[in-house]
């Protein structure tokens, strides 16, 4: 038998111990010893791990921050709850729900990919700001929304219910700030996990391909990984399109899970994008089952201990704060270095990049 | 009339924006990164000064003073505390250090002053000027923010440009390295530049409350993020680029708000960024920096 590598083989372990934690909750589940608040948290643990897994993409190996991904969770959330609405009658429940999928994940990775052409001639900072930027344009596109679907075919507006000009047998797809309602609930903790098991074994493959290798020569020094021959913003392209993918098909789950999908600042805005950054900050950059780790643990921690949940925002800014500066400070790098706390005590593997001044 | 109320309106967001632009400009041009915390600076100068005025009753000048100074001190701690020790580590990592720092002071602020709304109290006690019978009001609001931007933007190019620290701040923006050599103090330099820097937010926080009087901990974020853009739209790292760009950005804001949609207006000026980042990623007043290997 071939001898599998290191990284596969903490993917066999990591994919192990997730449906090992799948049968576990799922026996707990259906014998009734899981509290009802902790049963509706597990399809939106998976939800949120597979948009960590995606951001983690961006930041761990194309090395750019990106605070548009509650952006593209919200473009898959909303194209495919939209979808599924919209045939809610004509077509049967499963080949609905995959079509769902598919076009919830196309949809997100097609922003993805053209959010990325202006973008990622940038770096750094800017590319931060524009996706932050591109992710409230999302969000307040949708909260004005306005589409409705009667015999005479589909109604847009921006400005109100009224101004489509429906019959009255017509039927509201997206109001406005409410959102959608009543998209129907499909996404079960089965396909979650299902999803989420893909999504690693797709970012494991990427990361350790030739398309993969180059991305992170790029990430590592993109002057070199340019005069070697590499067409730079083709691989930055393709790995901030699947990034946006994996996130939309967070989105998709998200949106089958909940009766009334909202675009909101919590849900889909600024403090969605900073607590996915968070989860993969905490697990670790470049270390995809740390995010789902990072992600479960901190999505269940707050549920589990009642009193922690007022505190919870502040202790993961704080979180972050210190964990940055434990990881990358210069001079507690050197201290933890004299005194034998290095890296590789650490769950998150960090890979430190020397930057070309 | 109603046009010209819009762009005195728009013109009064502007200095604001452009004041608050001032900040994180001239931290970009000199530390290199992105204070993201700027915004809450704001938001937490705004609530000093609402704490002095309505609770303890002091004059808006004093309260404004002591505002200055809570921020600058800010501003100075948290450059020490959360930037300074990675100013040799990548950008990413300052980068998300300070999204760190702009969370904890909102998630503060949302501890201390809860998340229910105070209504900010104007610190400016004048009704404003009238025209033709009443037809075009200029509040006293937008021409003390229009007035007291245009004064700091003069004397802040005037010390950069005459005084020592301004030069030494010149010198470090244009090269760290050769900066030290010439026996400037580069950590005094950066200090002081996220003191002035703060110390700006302070005004800009009370001059936004007072025309938009809503106080929250999430006040400072959006207008914070809006003011980076107005940066990156007049050129970063240019003071005058401030200016213009946060003028440009408020009448854009006021205007799409007035004509196109009250809505829409936060995605059409985040579209602007987008296209300015597109079509001249320096900036109107920007200059081209070159890569160097």
């Amino acid at each position: 038998m071939k001898k599998l590598n290191k990284s596969t083989q903490k993917l066999i372990t990591t994919l192990a111990v997730i449906v090992v934690l799948y049968i576990v909750m799922s026996i707990m589940d259906g014998t009734g010893n899981l509290s009802s608040l902790m049963s509706g948290l597990l399809v939106p643990v998976c939800a949120y791990s597979l948009v960590a897994v995606g951001l983690n993409l961006c930041v761990g190996y194309l090395g750019e921050l990106s605070l548009g991904h509650a952006g593209f969770m919200c473009v898959g959330a909303f194209t495919s709850a939209f979808f599924s609405k919209l045939f809610q009658d004509s077509i049967p429940d499963v080949p609905r729900f995959i079509l769902a999928l598919v076009i919830g994940t196309l949809m997100a990775a097609l922003f993805g990919f053209l959010i990325a052409i202006p973008v990622l001639r940038l770096s750094g900072d800017y590319l931060a700001i524009v996706t932050l930027a591109f992710g409230e344009i999302i969000k307040n596109v949708i909260n004005v929304l306005y589409v409705g679907v009667d015999s005479n075919g589909l109604h847009f507006s921006i400005k109100d219910q009224m101004s489509l000009g429906m019959e009255p047998t017509g039927k509201m797809l997206v109001n406005g700030a409410q959102g959608i309602t009543g998209t129907p609930r499909q996404s079960t903790f089965t396909i979650a996990v299902l999803l989420l098991i893909i999504a690693l074994i797709v970012t494991h493959n990427f990361v350790n391909s030739r398309t993969g290798r180059a991305v992170k020569a790029i990430r590592d020094n993109q002057i070199a990984a340019e005069t070697v021959g590499l067409p730079v913003t083709k691989y930055k392209l393709v790995a901030f399109t699947i990034s946006a993918a994996i996130a939309g098909v967070g989105g998709v789950l998200y949106a089958h899970n909940i009766n009334s999908l909202t675009a909101t600042t919590n849900n889909f805005g600024y403090n969605m994008s900073i607590m996915i950054l968070v989860y993969v900050v905490l697990g670790g950059i470049g270390n995809f089952s740390g995010s789902v780790i990072a992600a479960v643990v901190l999505t269940m921690l707050p549920e589990m201990l009642r009193g922690l949940s007022t505190y919870r925002m502040l202790i993961y800014s704080i979180v972050l704060i210190v964990l940055m500066l434990f990881n990358w400070a210069p001079a507690i790098l050197k201290w933890r270095e004299e005194h034998g706390i290095t890296t590789a005590a650490i769950v998150g593997k960090f890979k430190k990049t020397k930057e070309v001044r | 009339m109603g046009f010209l109320t819009y762009l005195v309106n728009g013109l009064s967001l502007g200095s604001v924006y452009a004041l608050i632009a001032l900040g994180y400009t001239m931290v970009y041009g000199i530390a290199k990164m992105l204070n993201f915390a700027h915004g809450d600076v704001i938001m937490i100068g705004a609530y000093v000064v609402f704490m002095c005025m309505s609770n303890s009753g002091m004059p808006a000048v004093v309260s404004i003073v002591i505002s200055i100074v809570c921020c600058t001190a800010l501003g100075m701690i948290i450059e020490k505390i959360a930037y300074k020790p990675l100013r040799k580590a990548t950008n990413l990592a300052v980068l998300i250090t300070a999204i760190g720092v702009s969370y904890f002071l909102q998630n503060m602020a949302l501890m201390i002053f809860g998340s229910n709304p105070v209504s900010f109290t104007s610190v400016i006690n004048w009704e404003g000027l009238s025209f033709a019978d009443g037809a075009l009001k200029i509040t006293g609001n937008a021409i003390v923010t229009i007035i007291t931007c245009v004064v700091i933007m003069i004397v802040l190019m005037w010390f950069v440009k005459n005084t020592k620290p301004g030069q030494a701040m010149r010198a470090v923006s244009e090269d760290k390295d050769a900066a030290v050599l010439m026996g400037i103090n580069v950590n005094a330099t950066i200090s002081l530049t996220f003191a002035i820097g703060s110390g700006l937010a302070a005004i800009a926080g009370a001059l936004l409350c007072s025309s938009y009087p809503s106080l929250t901990p999430y006040t400072g974020s959006m207008p914070g993020i809006k003011a980076f853009t107005a940066a990156v739209f007049g050129g970063i790292g240019s003071i005058p680029g401030a200016l213009v760009g946060g003028l440009l950005l408020g009448i854009i804001e006021i205007l799409a708000r007035a004509y196109i949609s009250s809505q829409l207006a936060d995605a059409i000026v985040f579209a602007v960024l987008i296209i300015v980042l597109l079509v001249k990623p320096t900036g109107i007043l920007g200059k081209q920096i070159k890569e160097k290997v």
